[in-house]
């Protein structure tokens, strides 16, 4: 029946939904249908978790990261800087 | 014999991000550790032929980038010695006694731990992001990390969004894997 509101989500779209959902990306729905899967999926269950409790550890670490541009602006000046010592 | 190699060519894909966290944690500001940073990189391509490839690369790069730190705060502090720093003595019968330095305490600086504790879990966790394949790590860093809108990522590296997902799937799963060990 395709009128039928689909509430039963497979594994690997309940995985895509949790992964959604730890960069705030899923929707209410999606959430809902997720922890409808997670009341009898075991193995879900358990990667929920993990996957909750890696999100937790790295915003605990307060890790930062240079973005993209800074980067390539440090490579151009370090390959220029390389370039020196070669030719030196 | 010396069993590390070393490629300068390699330093900002492999450990600029490791550095930069190093840096930050101990001087709080984002454009300053920056500088920090390259200046590592190029005192280190200035005395290359030192590396004996006792050290690995890395250690060796953290060893500079410690110098460059302490050199930093030498600069900062000898201009503040420079300035006048004044202090009102408070006639409070209630402090009264008490030692100069135990009014300036800051209770809100982090102990000595706290900051040990991050710094071991950082680099558990660089260590982990380098293990992982170089396109996993990346999308991974800029989703999870750097916490870009998925249409970022996809337009600048040029792969659909359910492409992305899978990434940050395979990602999210050997991260956990490797971090779960020491970290959960």
């Amino acid at each position: 029946m395709s009128t039928k509101i689909k509430l039963m989500l497979k594994c690997d779209e309940a995985n895509h939904v949790c992964d959604k959902a730890q960069h705030k990306d899923a929707s209410l729905w999606e959430k809902i249908k997720l922890h409808v899967h997670l009341v009898y999926c075991n193995a879900c269950r358990k990667y929920t978790i993990n996957n909750i409790k890696l999100s937790k550890i790295i915003k605990k670490s307060r890790i930062e990261c240079l973005d993209k541009k800074c980067k390539e602006k440090m490579k151009l000046e370090l390959d220029r800087a390389i370039k020196e010592t070669e030719t030196n | 014999m010396s069993n590390h190699q070393i490629n300068p060519n390699k330093w900002i894909d492999l450990y600029s991000d490791y550095l930069f966290n190093y840096t930050i944690s101990r001087v709080n500001d984002r454009d300053m550790a920056q500088d920090l940073v390259q200046d590592t990189f190029l005192a280190a391509l200035k005395s290359m032929k030192n590396f004996k490839g006792e050290a690995s690369e890395r250690t060796w790069l953290i060893s500079i980038l410690k110098r460059k730190i302490i050199d930093h705060y030498r600069k900062v502090n000898s201009n503040k010695g420079k300035a006048e720093v004044r202090i009102t003595y408070n006639d409070e019968s209630e402090t009264e006694g008490d030692w100069l330095e135990e009014r300036v305490a800051d209770p809100f600086d982090k102990t000595a731990e706290d900051t040990m504790q991050n710094d071991e879990l950082g680099e558990a966790i660089f260590n982990c992001l380098s293990k992982l394949p170089e396109k996993q790590a990346e999308v991974f860093r800029m989703k999870a990390i750097e916490g870009l809108e998925t249409e970022v990522i996809c337009n600048e590296l040029n792969i659909t969004a359910s492409n992305l997902w899978v990434i940050i799937h395979r990602a999210r799963t050997a991260m956990a894997a490797c971090l779960k060990e020491n970290w959960f």
